[in-house]
């Protein structure tokens, strides 16, 4: 990864909004706003509608909160394969409790019991595999990959077995509307994307948990010799990363309005992409939210656009695959040139 | 004797052995079809595509890479060989002869994307195999092609060995003799190990790392022409999500993610212990909805006792070191 596809920790007193002085940032504004530009050109009509905004804040959050929770991992120098396993079995498990305790003839107030219990019941999965992996991840020394690799198996495995490979439909509106329904027209899902988003990044950035997360990720042998207990830091980053898992449950839930062991699987590698486009390091140690949040928006942009300009899907997702190289390319060539104008400040 | 059986049995491919010896044992007590020679020779054909592009991907992995676009690749490859000889027909020669080249070359443009870009391989990758198999989907808009001329589909077994398994065998031989009988076999052991070490050693990393993209992308394409030959038709969508498991298959065959460790004949076991083992369970009658439970778990008892045995190991070493 060249250096300044990563931010830098930046030591002088700090700037009200510090992502603006980020290289990454930058590149990806504008990216964006070129893209913007080029597709209100091209469909000048309908493209800069509110259609066309309210598009990409539905589809947004469920990546987005996939997204974060791939993002925790990545800053610790791990990674979670098992994301989209642990959100399906959650979103199952939320499922089966759901639809075993209303029926159509159930009085309010066991539908508002029934659902507290959904959210329990699916919170508990997630805490149990974040849990189990953390373990596996921190106390054995384990490569990530290799258990994430173990549990996305297992953790699909089981919602295979359970379900025979069937769907699981047919919730209560309450839960609807958090796929469906806008609050002061803006959607439900995202305003859970952005809250999740705004917790994780005042997390990594301002709590003992999150500086040690990254400390892990740029050298974890000199973070335990200065006293941090890693091992437990790596059971929170799991834990952490289930639990975002679990929120990405219920928003893929309540937009499907069923639940299977098999949604969303073509999202595990996109959300590595998404989360390395917005500037996390996949070696560890650096990266922000708002970054990862700028390429999500990169990503919809491209795909609403070309979606208005009457392309197939698939030529979205090959489109979202050479940004990948394109990004990295231009951090590469902007390297080169800040070397030549500037020595002193490449290392 | 007793400190010669210690010291072999501390070998991962030992250790895998005799799992794979236990459990076949286990099952043929359990169940008389498993010792027969057609479920032998079925449990090997199905496990032969797999074979054929774990041999690949164990190059890269030893090279100190890591790559998940090969399925996308095999799937390109696939397509385009039998586009062709739809249309031009064809021979056994010019299927594996197109398919190997047109995937060498897909592989070998993962190989410039990482050494020029200089990112990681697993990112590359990543993009490229979204990029491969999203342009498959674009040109083919999801349709398969059934008409593939029947020599290419006609059963093939030689001494009632399938064709398959004589593919699968001949590509790890090959792979056996460029890792451990030539110098550049070495070479790559040793990028994989200490990528500074072998540049002032003067290897030629851009070179080395074509070489083992480029055999992925080799191996990839011939394996999907063996699976195209297999269930005689190509569907584009076929083969794609299936990378992870070939990657268990390797790593549980005792290549590291870290480059440098791995065998051919850990990544034969490594393949033979999901084969003997889903082969096994479906005999016994266990609902192949139980597999994946079962495979998710061999992984992490497997990686984790073999994570969990080298730290003991090291820590006994720093205790006889004091």
């Amino acid at each position: 990864m060249p250096s300044d596809l990563v931010s830098s920790p930046t030591v002088r007193s700090r700037p009200r909004f510090a992502a603006w002085s980020d290289p990454t940032v930058t590149l990806l504004a504008v990216l964006v706003v070129i893209a913007v530009i080029v597709f209100a050109a091209l469909t000048p009509a309908r493209f800069l509608s509110g259609d066309t905004v309210r598009a990409i804040a539905f589809q947004m959050p469920e990546l987005g909160i996939l997204s974060l929770a791939m993002m925790v991992p990545l800053m610790s120098g791990g990674l979670n394969l098992a994301i989209i396993s642990t959100a399906n079995l959650s979103a199952l498990v939320m499922a089966g409790v759901l639809t075993n305790l209303i029926h159509p003839t159930s009085p309010p107030w066991v539908i508002v019991a029934a659902i507290l219990a959904a959210l329990l019941c699916g919170m508990l999965t997630c805490l149990v595999i974040g849990f189990l992996t953390g373990v596996i991840v921190a106390f054995f020394g384990v490569h990530p990959i290799l258990v994430t690799l173990g549990t996305m198996t297992l953790v699909k495995g089981v919602a295979v077995l359970a379900t025979s490979g069937t769907v699981i439909g047919g919730f209560p509106p309450a839960i609807l509307f958090l796929g469906n329904g806008s609050v002061l027209g803006i959607p439900a899902s995202m305003i859970l994307f952005v809250l999740c988003a705004v917790v994780v990044a005042m997390m990594v950035a301002h709590t003992p948990f999150g500086v040690s997360v990254r400390l892990i990720g740029s050298n974890e042998k000199a973070t335990r010799y200065s006293g941090v207990a890693t091992e437990w830091v790596l059971v929170g980053v799991y834990v952490v990363s289930s639990l975002l898992c679990w929120v990405a449950a219920l928003v893929m839930m309540a937009r499907f309005n069923s639940a299977s062991a098999g949604y969303a699987e073509s999202y595990l590698l996109i959300t590595i992409l998404a989360a390395v486009l917005g500037g996390i390091d996949p070696f560890g140690g650096f990266g922000r939210v708002f970054g990862l949040f700028l390429s999500l928006v990169l990503l919809q942009v491209i795909s609403t656009g070309f979606n208005l300009l009457g392309f197939s899907p698939y030529l979205t997702a090959a489109i979202w695959g050479a940004t990948m190289i394109i990004a990295i390319l231009i951090a590469v060539v902007r390297d080169r040139w800040i070397a030549r104008i500037w020595p002193a400040k490449v290392k | 004797m007793l400190s010669q059986l210690r010291a072999a049995w501390r070998r991962h491919d030992v250790q895998i052995g005799s799992i794979v010896v236990i459990m076949a044992a286990f099952f043929s007590a359990l169940s008389p079809a498993f010792l027969t020679l057609s479920n032998l020779g079925d449990l090997l054909e199905n496990y032969s595509v797999m074979a054929i592009m774990a041999a690949g991907l164990l190059v890269v992995l030893i090279s100190g890479g890591i790559d998940i676009s090969f399925e996308a690749i095999a799937a390109v490859s696939q397509f385009f060989v039998a586009i062709i000889l739809v249309k031009f027909g064809g021979n056994w020669f010019t299927a594996f002869g197109l398919a190997g080249l047109f995937g060498a070359l897909l592989g070998i443009v993962n190989a410039l994307l990482i050494y020029y870009l200089g990112a990681i391989s697993v990112i590359v990758t990543i993009s490229t195999m979204t990029f491969y198999f999203s342009i498959l989907m674009f040109m083919t808009q999801g349709r398969s092609i059934y008409d593939l001329p029947s020599w290419f589909t006609s059963d093939m077994s030689w001494l009632s060995i399938p064709f398959p398994v004589m593919v699968a065998a001949v590509a790890l031989l090959v792979t056996l003799v460029l890792l451990s009988r030539s110098p550049v076999g070495r070479q790559i052991y040793g990028l994989g190990g200490n990528p500074e070490a072998a540049k002032r050693m003067g290897c030629n990393i851009l070179g080395l790392q074509c070489l083992a993209y480029g055999y992925s992308g080799f191996m990839a394409a011939i394996g999907g022409i063996v699976q195209a030959h297999r269930v005689e038709e190509v569907v584009p969508y076929a083969l794609i999500g299936r990378e992870l498991d070939v990657l268990a298959a390797v790593v549980l065959g005792g290549a590291s993610l870290s480059g440098g460790i791995g065998t051919v004949s850990g990544t034969v076991l490594g393949i033979l212990l999901l084969a003997v083992l889903q082969n096994g369970l479906t005999l016994l009658g266990v609902s192949s909805y139980a597999f994946g439970v079962v495979t998710g778990a061999v992984i992490l008892v497997s990686v984790t006792a073999t994570a969990y045995a080298s730290k003991r190991q090291q820590r006994r070493g720093v205790r006889d070191a004091v």
